[in-house]
């Protein structure tokens, strides 16, 4: 009797987990907290509204390590977002499928959000911020602003990690923003942009996490620093802040993707998704959210005027960006981050 | 064989071994009994070895066998690693059937994983390694022979002999390039092991300081963790009490808690900073950086491992008979060589017992460095997790953990021959 029982129980319990894989939902994975909040809001709940498909979310710390154990398992997760360096190494190693452009249309997109294997989602940008009322007169608005420490005394804040700062000390320079590349992949480049970082080094708090750099302006532990775009507006809407971005002075721009994994069994309805994700319509509508860009050309037309200057996409930041290499950037990382924390350790 | 002779009284006396009632000799049966409880305390103690075995023995062997591993070129480019054992000359380009080798293999890897594993791992080699390997592999298919001139006018990456070194060096199932490059070595170009350019030298540097901040941190927790112990050891119940809840109290709060206080309390417009502006100590201007540097470090886990010094120091400290004190006294020791002479040296015990524990701890500590550390407080244990999250060269965080790890060891065996594992006394 109570065998028999057990044994129904078994089956039952077979059927269930038949029945749920069968009927997996579109399962969209991205990165947590206000960040998903608001996509939810924007893209997630719309498109099961609009198709009438559920979605499920899940949410990672980003890595291609990840993403490539969830290649070799089975399917579980479908459209992912990620940064450039887990598209290109997933891209190369097969972990995500190539996206059909076609559909997609590659001129609808900036040039940094076409990708084989994900198509651009959000552009975000490592900036200089300062508090604007610790310089009445005369703000800061370029970085050899940044790093002349006799004219604006002070402590400066950068993220550890040559990511971003070469790129800023060359800029500080005198490189033209659309040479720093160049510049870089030369030993003499390195050698010019580690040697400007040297004239600030006594003056230099190294942050980590994107929360840092508002909190070290805020406690005026640095009079300015580099910081995510996001996390400054943040701070001036959420807590009262007078935190001003130049943008002006040149800034590093990259794209998050979004993508599909290799092993997904649903890639039309992931393509579904992220086609309707892609729409300007829809993508104009996160940046009151979050201060993200967009990254369909047409987007940038339909954004709210009041939130347009605190993106970096707006027509008036642009022209100073600079595309965040990652190509160079998987290339030489390992090296240049050797180098970069010997000279900080120094 | 007669087991017993007649005495003369007529009554049997063993000759032989004794016997127990059942007929089997004694020692048989007791060497038996003996087995059997061996074998059921083996049993009850199985449980925990697997636990050991699988959760601790087999993980760190097979960390420690990655830092050797190399398998990326075998296994992705067979034609290639094949093909250039029979390259010679290495002062020039291989020739033609290792380029042929090679586009075969790119052919063959074009839409799978291996181009970019084997051109993440030779990344790790000579930078730029990926992107030419990705390249090749893209046009691989286009290709025609002669490959090697083909290969060469696609990419003058193939006209070098360095690269050609690099894959011939990786080309083997094992390698040592991980621990080359863990102490700061590397592959010249006549492939001798030679020192990387000064400006790259981090490794070694990293090991050294991060010795030197525990001992460091050991040093200092033993100062200000003996006072407390004594204390401790020599106040009534009551107070003594009290104490440890005030030694336990931050020891049982999280260890994340406890480091961002110390953020509060030191950063420069934190606690102790304003403290020093309000009393007139320090000027505004002049605040002391006191976090986010070596000092930081050296501060927050000092207080976060007292714990671990005044606990061994004061279970030692209990035992101490107080009329030992009082004889040397009696016998005319004045207070000072009382305590020096005869009370110190009882608690080495407990010295050794707290020092090695902070000392082995602080060795391998990550969290609260990462936090507090800035630049100049990092110490090798973050730089093992930089390997294994954020460049992904586990090989290389490997090498770097086994180097530790034998550190660890051969300082283990060092204590050992110089006082004594046995006289370790954890409370």
């Amino acid at each position: 009797m109570s065998v028999a029982l057990i044994r129904l129980a078994a089956l039952a319990g077979v059927a269930l987990i038949a029945s749920t894989a069968e009927a997996r939902d579109l399962t969209i994975v991205s990165f947590g907290g206000a960040y998903q909040d608001a996509q939810r809001e924007v893209y997630f709940a719309p498109f099961t509204e609009a198709t009438g498909a559920a979605v499920t979310e899940d949410s990672y710390n980003g890595g291609i390590g990840v993403l490539r154990a969830r290649a070799e398992g089975p399917p579980s997760w479908d459209v992912v977002q990620v940064e450039t360096d887990e598209l290109i190494l997933g891209c190369e190693e097969g972990v995500l499928v190539p996206l059909d452009w076609s559909v997609l249309g590659e001129d609808n997109f900036l040039p940094s959000a076409v990708h084989e294997c994900g198509v651009g989602t959000i552009v975000w940008a490592t900036v200089m911020g300062y508090d604007a009322d610790r310089f009445p007169d005369d703000p800061p608005s370029t970085w050899a602003d940044f790093f002349d420490v006799e004219a604006y005394p002070g402590m400066r804040g950068l993220r550890r990690g040559p990511r971003g700062a070469l790129e800023f000390a060359l800029m500080a320079d005198g490189v033209p923003v659309g040479e720093v590349y160049e510049v870089l992949a030369t030993e003499d480049g390195i050698d010019q942009a580690f040697a400007k970082l040297d004239t600030i080094k006594d003056n230099l708090i190294l942050w980590e996490a994107g929360a840092q750099p508002p909190q070290l302006l805020a406690a005026g532990d640095v009079v300015m620093t580099s910081a995510y775009n996001g996390r400054i507006t943040a701070a001036n809407e959420n807590e009262g802040r007078n935190f001003v971005i130049p943008w002006e002075a040149g800034f590093v721009y990259a794209v998050d993707y979004w993508t599909i994994m290799a092993n997904s069994d649903q890639q039309e309805a992931a393509m579904d998704f992220i086609l309707f994700a892609s729409d300007p319509d829809q993508q104009k509508l996160l940046p009151p959210h979050i201060p993200y860009g967009p990254t369909h050309v047409d987007a940038a037309g339909l954004v709210d005027p009041d939130v347009l200057p605190n993106i970096p996409t707006a027509p008036q930041n642009l022209p100073t960006g600079l595309f965040f290499d990652e190509d160079f950037w998987v290339d030489r990382y390992e090296s240049l981050n050797e180098r970069f924390s010997a000279w900080a350790a120094q | 064989m007669a087991q017993a002779t007649l005495s003369g009284d007529g009554t049997a006396v063993p000759a032989g071994p004794m016997i127990s009632a059942d007929g089997v000799p004694l020692k048989v049966s007791l060497a038996r009994a003996e087995r059997r409880k061996r074998l059921t305390a083996f049993f009850l103690v199985v449980p925990l070895l697997l636990f050991i075995l699988v959760t601790f023995i087999v993980p760190i062997g097979d960390m420690a066998f990655n830092s050797v591993r190399n398998p990326e070129v075998v296994t992705y480019l067979p034609r290639t690693a094949e093909a250039i054992r029979t390259w010679e000359d290495m002062d020039e380009l291989p020739g033609e059937p290792v380029y042929a080798a090679l586009v075969a293999d790119l052919q063959a890897g074009s839409g799978t994983p291996a181009i970019g594993r084997v051109g993440a791992r030779l990344n790790y080699e000579q930078s730029g390694m990926r992107s030419a390997m990705q390249r090749a592999g893209r046009a691989a298919n286009r290709l025609e022979p002669p490959f090697k001139e083909a290969l060469i006018e696609h990419d003058p990456t193939w006209g070098q002999v360095q690269t050609w070194r690099v894959i011939d060096r990786e080309s083997s199932p094992y390698t040592l390039s991980y621990f080359i490059s863990a102490l700061d070595l590397t592959y010249g170009p006549d492939g001798r092991i030679v020192q990387v350019a000064p400006e790259q030298r981090i490794y070694v540097e990293l090991f050294i300081r991060t010795f030197w901040l525990s001992i460091i941190i050991t040093s200092l927790t033993l100062l200000l963790g003996f006072p407390i112990a004594f204390l401790m050891a020599h106040q009534p119940a009551r107070i003594a009490n009290l104490l440890m809840i005030l030694v336990l109290l931050p020891f049982w709060t999280s260890l994340l808690v406890r480091t961002s206080s110390w953020i509060v309390m030191l950063q420069q417009q934190g606690v102790l900073n304003d403290l020093m502006v309000l009393t007139g100590v320090l000027s505004d201007a002049s605040r002391i950086q006191m976090v986010y540097n070596q000092t930081g470090t050296i501060v927050a886990m000092t207080h976060i491992l007292l714990p671990f010094m005044v606990l061994p120091l004061y279970s030692v400290m209990k035992t101490i008979p107080p009329s030992y004190m009082r004889a040397a006294r009696s016998l005319g020791a004045n207070q000072w060589t009382a305590f020096w002479r005869v009370y110190v040296p009882q608690t080495t015990a407990g010295i050794g017992a707290g020092g090695v524990l902070v000392f082995i701890i602080s060795i391998g500590y990550y969290i609260t460095p990462a936090l507090v550390g800035g630049q100049t407080g990092q110490m090798i244990s973050n730089f093992i997790a930089f390997h294994m999250q954020r460049s992904l060269n586990w090989g290389l965080a490997a090498a770097l953990g086994t180097i530790l790890l034998f550190a660890v060891i051969l300082l283990y065996y060092l204590y050992n021959r110089i006082i004594g594992v046995d006289r370790l006394k954890l409370g």
